[in-house]
């Protein structure tokens, strides 16, 4: 499985729908995760990848890890394992 | 019903090991929180914290005191001599029998679990101290006090996370309005700064990496602090017929829970405790010229506390003033509420309104008098101390000028 795939399948488990329902368009609040599931959400994607993501939920936006969008989060995600694990 | 009034105060915060060196430091608007140390900080993200430093325990507690007490107990029990050395009491016959403790704690011996869970999981041991079980349980520090100053009435320990304090105070209140007990010793303690106390915290990205900047637009969270706050609170004729130096009416309080979210502020929440909290009391909003605000430098805690003071408030929220002086001692969460009652002490009787230090950017949502940074003198009558926990608990209590 590759990352998108991965990364698809862990916002999927989260927002509580199949892995086909989640579009890379879709952001968080249309998957209807909150603050706190998508917390859980990044958590997740650590332990899968073995990365370590900058995020604090105090600042969202100004985070060098993009979630706007599931596109976004896959490419923060491949830009982390290069990162980290290159 | 009867009057209820602070007797007696005492503290152990990273500001200052007792009450008159932490009014100064929250005057001087001095920050508490330093580069923690211990064992395995190396490990955490978060390496900050309002921790207490040049804490020396055997100055206070013998060998056979410390294996029973966990560092939250050592504090409030240095904080519990400081309060009653204070009121100047002592404890014997039906005072005894009707006077009790109730301090609010969330963590219980948080240090004496991580060292015991390190030396059975990590390094293997198959044996621990026999004083483990006694040492971490939350009421611990409670116990000790009633057993040190002969407390034998209604004890207990109340745990509502970072409302545990006003809660326990709240209940300690209670008791002394309805003619239960003539004197309760309440407030409250907290020691998690250990490695699995704040590795546990670093899991909700909530925690500040540089600093605690209460209702500053670039605020990036919360700075975790430990201590206590320890109160005498007394009967007014009890008092005034032993003629105790009073620091301080307490006229009211309100409890009120958002039933909602369990991380989440509520601004209805918030807004009822502080409402029912001035209902209580008797008192009109304008009465109100200083809040200790709950003011945790969390985006989601600060804009919601700052709306909820405005719904309640109206026009007058522009003219009291607020502050968070967790920027100065951190969030010393079970303990909070009682350290922070002493900065409203500190406003009613000395007339200095504590800073919210480290504000650097204004917040259209926190728009209120936030006393940025530098303390302010003013006569204040009367002061709210507002807590709003994990859980949608909170707690509010109100206080007057005597």
């Amino acid at each position: 499985m590759n990352v998108q795939d991965k990364v698809i399948r862990i916002i999927a488990e989260q927002a509580m729908i199949e892995p086909s329902d989640v579009a890379l368009t879709d952001t968080m609040q249309d998957l209807g995760i909150d603050s706190m599931g998508l917390v859980e959400c990044i958590f997740a994607l650590e332990e899968a990848f073995d990365i370590e993501v900058p995020f604090n939920a105090n600042e969202p936006e100004s985070s060098d890890f993009d979630i706007s969008s599931v596109a976004t989060v896959v490419a923060g995600v491949e830009g982390l394992i290069a990162r980290q694990k290159g | 019903m009867k009057r209820v009034v602070i007797t007696g105060a005492g503290t152990v915060n990273a500001l200052g090991l007792n009450v008159p060196d932490t009014l100064e430091a929250m005057r001087e608007g001095r920050c508490g929180i330093s580069a923690l140390q211990f064992r395995d900080v190396e490990r955490l993200a978060i390496q900050i914290g309002a921790q207490v430093h040049d804490f020396d325990e055997t100055a206070h507690f013998n060998r056979q005191q410390l294996s029973l007490y966990d560092r939250f107990t050592q504090f409030t029990l240095i904080a519990a001599r400081e309060a009653l050395a204070q009121a100047g009491l002592e404890f014997s016959g039906e005072l005894a029998a009707r006077s009790g403790v109730v301090l609010g704690n969330s963590g219980g011996g948080m240090t004496t679990l991580d060292e015991n869970y390190r030396s059975v999981y990590e390094e293997g041991k198959n044996r621990v101290h026999p004083f483990v079980v006694p040492k971490l349980m939350n009421n611990a520090a409670a116990s000790h006090v009633s057993m040190e100053f002969n407390l034998k009435g209604p004890s207990f320990t109340v745990s509502t996370a970072c409302a545990s304090s006003n809660h326990a105070m709240s209940q300690a209140f209670q008791m002394v309005h309805g003619g239960l007990s003539p004197v309760m010793i309440t407030g409250g303690s907290e020691s998690m700064l250990c490695f699995g106390g704040v590795k546990a915290w670093e899991g909700l990205r909530v925690m500040s990496k540089d600093a605690c900047r209460p209702f500053s637009a670039n605020r990036n969270g919360m700075v975790q602090g430990e201590g206590a706050g320890v109160f005498v609170f007394e009967d007014y004729d009890h008092a005034r017929k032993r003629g105790a130096e009073i620091l301080a009416e307490v006229v009211g309080f309100a409890m009120t829970s958002d039933a909602s979210d369990i991380v989440m502020p509520s601004k209805n929440g918030a807004a009822r405790a502080i409402a029912g909290a001035l209902h209580d009391a008797k008192l009109n909003p304008q009465d109100v010229g200083y809040i200790n605000a709950h003011g945790t430098g969390t985006a989601a805690n600060d804009k919601t506390e700052c709306a909820a003071v405005a719904d309640v408030f109206g026009a007058h929220a522009d003219r009291l003033m607020i502050s968070s002086t967790k920027s100065m001692h951190g969030h010393c969460i079970g303990g909070t509420g009682a350290i922070e009652l002493l900065a409203c002490i500190m406003a009613l009787r000395d007339g200095v309104i504590a800073p919210t230090i480290g504000y650097e950017e204004p917040d259209p949502e926190c728009a209120l008098d936030v006393v940025p940074n530098v303390a302010r003198d003013a006569k204040v009558d009367v002061a709210l101390s507002n807590a709003f926990a994990f859980g949608g608990l909170n707690s509010v209590l109100a206080l007057r000028r005597v």
